[in-house]
């Protein structure tokens, strides 16, 4: 099953494209680590943040890519309901997900602490939004591969295109838990 | 209804206008000649919706030459502007003047110094590793068409409103809504984010095709150095266009949603903008210069009748090459004020950059050496770029010492460095690449007395119009003036000279192309005019177009160059597997470009709906299964 995948062009030509999104990423950390002290007045994270509310959701997201993988398995095996199941769950905790992010955001904002309070502010937001629209961008392919599923039936084409969204999937959860260690962990323990 | 796009604007100063009225009417010459002709429907199924690389990469070469026009009439204000305006204003206003250099400079590099270069390996690299296509057809032709996209908007701010006055890179805090409040700096990031997905998606497709659809036997030692050459430079594309991405990502954020990345107030760094441009904007210029080294690569054992000098060291120096293009962008601006120690580092990595390079020179010139040499256009550039490209990288290797370049930064003798660089480098072997394909692409050959007379008058017209650079540099005069003092004005007519030596070649080579047209049945190519080394001299001109009748089996390098010495294999008819056309890459591409024009002007509605169409037209897609159909070779 895996030696398969490493001679699909499609596969690598994926893998390639997150090598270059985790490029992007690599600039928007670099941008941050470098304006996390530009507060200039305004909040800084430490203020902000609580950790358990931010724990909360990385196990969501954890969850999310475990299910995403058990939905796979389904896949490989040819179990169409369950690879229904296991998208199904991994949508849910992927849309719980975004509305704590929301709500996280929606409630920064209504403080007076925006994207436009301070440059650090704007590192922050931007890191953390451009991944939540990875998120959301994801679950929205996810919603459009279980129409496949169910429509077309686990043929080679909708498996390998389950693939590639667990690959995507799991690539999201990596950078979340870099985001989770140095924006918040570093941050809220006030290391730097 | 429409954001902040109003009459007023469309309405522009007197040379403004003419430029305007040029697009527009320009446009609907095209569109009315096609009328005329009844050509829709050709062109249609032939060239907008076809997914071939061989088309797609003419498409490239023909868009890039468009634009190459555009950006040498921009050249050849400024030269114009600067010969005349010693002492007093001249006849381009400061705004326009600013907004001319920003446009040649944008235009020369993404669309026609990139074009030209996916162009070439568009119609090159699949036929020389024996592949029937690249790896993904419809994302080939969708990255094109995206391209498109973005030169399409670069011109529109011809027609409504004004381009950005900021330089090439548009560096904060000018390019922020503050100092720029204009549209300009929105279409510049606008037109660059669309075509840089487009060369991004193209980076990523190249490279699947190199790894994983070579001929059988072709092993990565036994690729032509043209390939390797191609694959380090989309190396660089996926992993330094990801950051032009962020970076201009980040300013349009600053601008439309007033966040403070690059701004003067509330923390945000300026410098940090230019720290990011430049680690795309260095490895972008051996995005560049790396698959002209590999056409000279080609070029040189062809002309020079002989197996190239040193090929393993050619592969480690394109490597390290790929590598060291990484650790050096500080050198774009040592007066930044870093501690002397990270300055020397850069100095230090920036030269050692010349190790590499050295060793090709010295690979070539071992090719040609007791090579008997035919002096055909392909190596008269060759040997034309390699006269102005070690000037080029001396001066380069100059600029390094940090101690050096706080003299040097931002003088003309940086302008004339650079474009030693893009010109006698990169330009020269793209047109070197031009003249030995061109007959393999056409079926014809060039006409080669004007392809010498084109050759020398841009050698000759490049020395004049550079040379001069380099001194008034020495003599302290910065780049970027609309208004010059009176004592550098001599050594700018002889520029302005040189320009016009330079728009000489240019004509020579319209007319070369266009007589050697008009005697086609007297030239034809054959498949292999020059006794060539590799693949895809070994396919009828042009290529059939499934490329290859039967996959060819490489047994070394200078695959067709052992072939041709153990005698011609016969070619089975088999079933061929081929892409459909398809019209989704342009739609993509138009929904793109009324995108970055709405968002552009600030009309929301349209930028969502265009948004939302892209989406749905991509899903729209994923549901089709039946894109491929087969086909026998004749």
């Amino acid at each position: 099953m895996i030696s398969d995948h490493s001679k699909d062009k499609v596969v690598f030509g994926f893998w390639v494209y997150l090598m270059s999104d985790c490029v992007l990423f690599a600039g928007l950390f670099a941008t941050y680590a470098v304006l996390q002290g530009a507060t200039f007045g305004a909040a800084t994270l430490e203020e902000l943040v609580s950790l358990p509310f931010v724990f909360v959701e990385t196990l969501l997201l954890l969850t999310s890519s475990f299910t995403v993988g058990l939905a796979l398995l389904a896949a490989h095996h040819r179990k169409k309901i369950w690879t229904l199941v296991g998208l199904g769950v991994t949508l849910l905790l992927g849309l719980a997900f975004l509305a704590m992010e929301a709500s996280e955001f929606m409630h920064l904002v209504a403080e007076g602490n925006g994207p436009n309070a301070s440059a650090f502010l704007s590192a922050f937001f931007t890191l953390l939004g451009t991944h939540g629209v990875h998120v959301a961008l994801g679950a929205l392919w996810m919603l459009i591969l279980m129409a496949h599923v169910l429509l077309k039936g686990l043929t080679t084409g909708t498996v390998r295109k389950l693939v590639l969204l667990s690959l995507f999937w799991h690539f999201l959860d990596i950078i979340w838990i870099f985001i989770f260690t140095f924006v918040y962990l570093l941050g809220a323990l006030a290391l730097v | 209804m429409f954001g902040k796009l109003t009459l007023d604007a469309f309405v522009h100063g007197p040379i403004e206008t003419v430029a305007q009225l040029t697009v527009v009417f320009g446009a609907l010459a095209i569109v009315g000649l096609l009328f005329y002709l009844k050509r829709w429907g050709w062109l249609w199924r032939e060239w907008l919706t076809t997914v071939d690389h061989k088309k797609i990469g003419v498409m490239y070469l023909a868009l890039s030459f468009v634009m190459l026009t555009r950006g040498a009439v921009d050249a050849f204000l400024m030269r114009a502007q600067q010969a005349i305006a010693a002492g007093q204003p001249g006849y381009l206003p400061p705004d326009h003047y600013a907004q001319i250099f920003t446009a040649h400079g944008i235009i020369m590099i993404f669309f026609v110094a990139m074009p030209f270069m996916f162009g070439l390996l568009n119609y090159i690299v699949p036929l020389q590793i024996g592949s029937r296509d690249v790896a993904y057809p419809f994302l080939n032709s969708m990255s094109f068409w995206l391209t498109v996209a973005g030169a399409v908007l670069i011109n529109l701010s011809l027609v409504a409103g004004e381009f950005a006055a900021t330089g090439w890179l548009a560096y904060p805090p000018l390019s922020e809504l503050e100092f720029s409040p204009g549209v300009g700096v929105d279409y510049y990031i606008w037109a660059l984010q669309i075509a840089g997905i487009g060369t991004l998606l193209s980076g990523i497709n190249f490279l699947v095709t190199i790894v994983k659809m070579r001929a059988p036997g072709m092993t990565l030692m036994r690729m032509p150095v043209f390939v390797w050459t191609v694959l380090g430079s989309m190396l660089l594309v996926i992993f330094a266009f990801p950051i032009l991405t962020a970076t201009l990502g980040l300013l349009s954020l600053d601008r439309l949603l007033g966040m403070h990345f690059f701004t003067t107030d509330l923390g945000g760094s300026a410098m940090m903008y230019v720290n990011l441009i430049w680690a795309w904007g260095h490895p972008e210029v051996y995005i560049l210069i790396l698959p002209a080294f590999g056409i000279f690569s080609e070029i040189v054992p062809v002309f020079s009748q002989k197996k190239l000098f040193g090929y393993t060291s050619m592969v480690v120096a394109t490597i390290l090459i790929v590598f060291l293009s990484f650790v050096v962008w500080v050198h774009h601006f040592f007066t930044m004020g870093a501690s002397a120690n990270v300055n020397a580092f850069f100095g230090i990595m920036t030269m050692v950059i010349a190790i590499p390079t050295g060793v090709k020179v010295f690979n070539w010139l071992f090719t040609m050496f007791r090579g008997r040499i035919i002096f055909a256009t392909p190596m008269l550039w060759f040997m034309g770029f390699l006269t102005t490209f070690i000037l080029g990288g001396m001066t380069g290797v100059l600029m390094a010492i940090p101690g050096a370049d706080f003299q040097l930064h931002n003088s003309l003798f940086l302008v004339a460095h650079f474009h030693n660089m893009i010109i006698g480098g990169v330009l020269f072997g793209f047109f070197a690449g031009f003249v030995y394909w061109f007959p393999k692409v056409t079926g014809f050959m060039l006409n080669e007395r004007l392809g010498k007379y084109a050759f020398w008058s841009w050698l000759i017209g490049f020395l004049f119009a550079f040379i001069p650079l380099y001194a008034l540099g020495l003599m302290g005069m910065t780049r970027r003036l609309s208004q010059v003092d009176p004592l550098f004005q001599p050594l700018l007519i002889v520029a302005a000279f040189g320009a016009c030596i330079i728009a000489l070649g240019m004509f020579f080579q319209v007319l070369q192309v266009v007589v050697s047209f008009r005697q086609r049945k007297k030239h034809i190519a054959g498949s292999d005019p020059w006794n060539g080394r590799t693949l895809e001299w070994s396919t009828s001109s042009p290529p059939p177009h499934y490329n290859f009748a039967s996959v060819p089996v490489v047994h070394g390098r200078d695959a067709f160059w052992m072939m041709k010495q153990e005698g011609a294999q016969s070619s089975a008819h088999k079933e061929i597997t081929i892409p459909k056309n398809t019209s989704l890459g342009l739609v993509v591409a138009a929904l793109a470009l009324v995108f970055g024009f709405s968002i552009v002007w600030h009309i929301w509605w349209l930028v969502l709906c265009t948004a939302v169409a892209v989406v749905v037209v991509l899903i729209a897609r994923s549901f089709d299964e039946a894109t491929e159909y087969t086909t026998t070779s004749s």
